[in-house]
């Protein structure tokens, strides 16, 4: 299977099984698109004749050719025979945990209206995590995470500097057990920034790998939604503080991570905000709610993101020409050294090596799942004891959900989101189709923006 | 090639003989938290 578009005067093919990325003229673009479909005489003699008359027939036999080649070194029209290895990965994990989604505050000190997590009490009552259920979560971590050697724990809520005490201290008491187990942690903390001082900066800068700080771009867009329980907009207060954390971190190692909604598709006003404001690490995410809510994103809205991914995508090549990179999380492709094919048919790993723990120490599959008790998997003192859930999580693949057989994308997102799936047709196993069409606009995007950093402009 | 470039990519035919180490980073850890990401990981091996 391959999938060709047109971005930006790239003509571009993408080898989906083999991974191959290919830049082509117009002429070897129209021609890899009839190439299944003719045989070589009648797809020469159709170029000649018809469609490029002026091209010599030497010409077009040596285009021909040189996409022989490309198909008999495995990076043309490769056929899938991975299917085999989902099983296989399944085996091989099977029952080892490498991350957890630590809830070590079930409580917000803003009240942002479009929160997924009900102001951060997940459907639930105010909690915060004791240091004794966080140790337990992390040793818990430890004694299923079989021969893995990263450890990965993020801080998580609500607003987990809410309990910034007990996230000192399990930090601290995984760097006493770290070489004894012979385990790496590595920690992320995911913060609105309103609890934000030096000493959480020092904190966060020597051990923390990845900072992700909410932010939402324009004033107006950002205090619309995220505001404090007197109703305040939290923008100014929060902005400095980013600034300052961000500074001392060198500008490395975090993400502004934005939301945009039915009030802001036009998002890249708010990207604009965010370059202005200092910050070179950008996410923006579209809203999680259900397709009712008042800023849930309409067909309308997912056109204009689509070609905002566009504009995205032309405005990060212009701020390099000028020496002023950016990056935005999602065009950030690594095409030499990316997940391996098993990582990717196997997905995220939710329900089985990815776990969210509540402040009461239960496990549910991620921490979108947080507060659905049908989704509850068991606890950290007793383990995975719903292995009905954790089964169906454990089945999901690529080859399980039939619409990502025939997707081009389908190996570079895995077959997307579980929880995204259920919340839009009730089963993990199902695709969020309006999703699948914002990522595939995305993952375009990014691999045109691979060739132009690669091999400059078109042909 | 004259109409055709290619840019190096990572064999996903050569990675199913070593891969599946299960090392590389959890994608919905490193950014998003609300939209997979596995595209943009990295290989740990």
């Amino acid at each position: 299977m391959i999938h060709s578009y047109a971005l930006n005067g790239y003509y571009i093919v993408i080898d989906v099984n083999s991974g191959s990325v290919h830049s082509m003229d117009r002429f070897a673009y129209d021609m890899v698109n009839r190439f299944e479909q003719m045989d070589r005489e009648e797809l020469i003699r159709t170029f000649t004749d018809s469609l490029y008359p002026n091209i010599p027939r030497e010409e077009a036999e040596e285009c021909y050719e040189d996409l022989c080649t490309l198909r008999d070194e495995g990076r043309l029209f490769t056929p899938d025979t991975y299917e085999d290895l989902a099983d296989t990965m399944k085996q091989k994990s099977a029952g080892i945990i490498k991350a957890l989604c630590l809830h070590v505050a079930h409580a917000c000190n803003l009240n942002c209206s479009y929160c997924f997590a009900s102001q951060g009490r997940f459907q639930g009552e105010r909690a915060l995590m004791s240091f004794e259920t966080g140790k337990r979560a992390l040793d818990f971590l430890v004694e299923h995470s079989g021969n893995r050697t990263n450890l990965e724990v993020d801080f998580f809520g609500g607003e987990p500097l809410l309990n910034f005490g007990v996230v000192k201290d399990l930090v601290r008491y995984a760097r006493s057990i770290e070489k004894d187990v012979r385990k790496r942690f590595r920690f992320t903390l995911t913060t609105n920034g309103m609890d934000i001082d030096d000493e959480v900066i020092e904190f966060a800068n020597k051990e923390c790998t990845n900072v992700v700080l909410s932010l939402d771009g324009r004033k107006e867009i950002h205090d619309r939604f995220r505001k404090d329980y007197a109703g305040q907009g939290s923008f100014d207060r929060i902005v400095p503080k980013f600034q300052k954390l961000v500074k001392a971190r060198g500008g490395k190692n975090y993400y502004i991570r934005g939301t945009f909604t039915h009030a802001n598709p036009d998002f890249m006003k708010d990207i604009r905000v965010m370059k202005e404001l200092g910050f070179t690490e950008l996410s923006m995410e579209p809203v999680v709610c259900a397709p009712d809510d008042p800023c849930a994103l309409t067909a309308e809205d997912r056109e204009i993101v689509c070609r905002e991914y566009e504009a995205l995508a032309l405005d990060m090549l212009e701020s390099r020409r000028e020496g002023k990179p950016y990056t935005f999380y999602h065009y950030m492709l690594d095409l030499k050294g990316g997940p391996c094919i098993y990582k990717r048919i196997s997905g995220c790993g939710s329900g089985t090596e990815y776990m969210a723990v509540t402040p009461w120490g239960d496990l549910y599959p991620c921490h979108q799942f947080v507060g659905d008790e049908a989704f509850r998997l068991g606890d950290i003192w007793q383990g995975v004891t719903n292995h009905a859930v954790q089964e169906q999580f454990a089945g999901c693949n690529v080859y399980s959900r039939p619409e990502c057989r025939d997707c081009w994308a389908r190996l570079y997102c895995a077959g997307g989101c579980s929880a995204n799936a259920f919340h839009a047709t009730g089963s993990v196993q199902g695709i969020y189709a309006e999703g699948c069409e914002l990522f595939k606009k995305r993952i375009e995007c990014a691999i045109m923006l691979k060739l132009a950093e690669e091999l400059g402009e078109p042909l | 090639m004259k109409h055709i470039q290619t840019v190096e990519t990572r064999s996903l035919c050569e990675s199913a003989k070593k891969g599946g180490c299960g090392e590389c980073q959890t994608s919905c850890q490193s950014a998003c938290k609300t939209s997979c990401g596995i595209a943009n990981q990295q290989c740990e091996n």
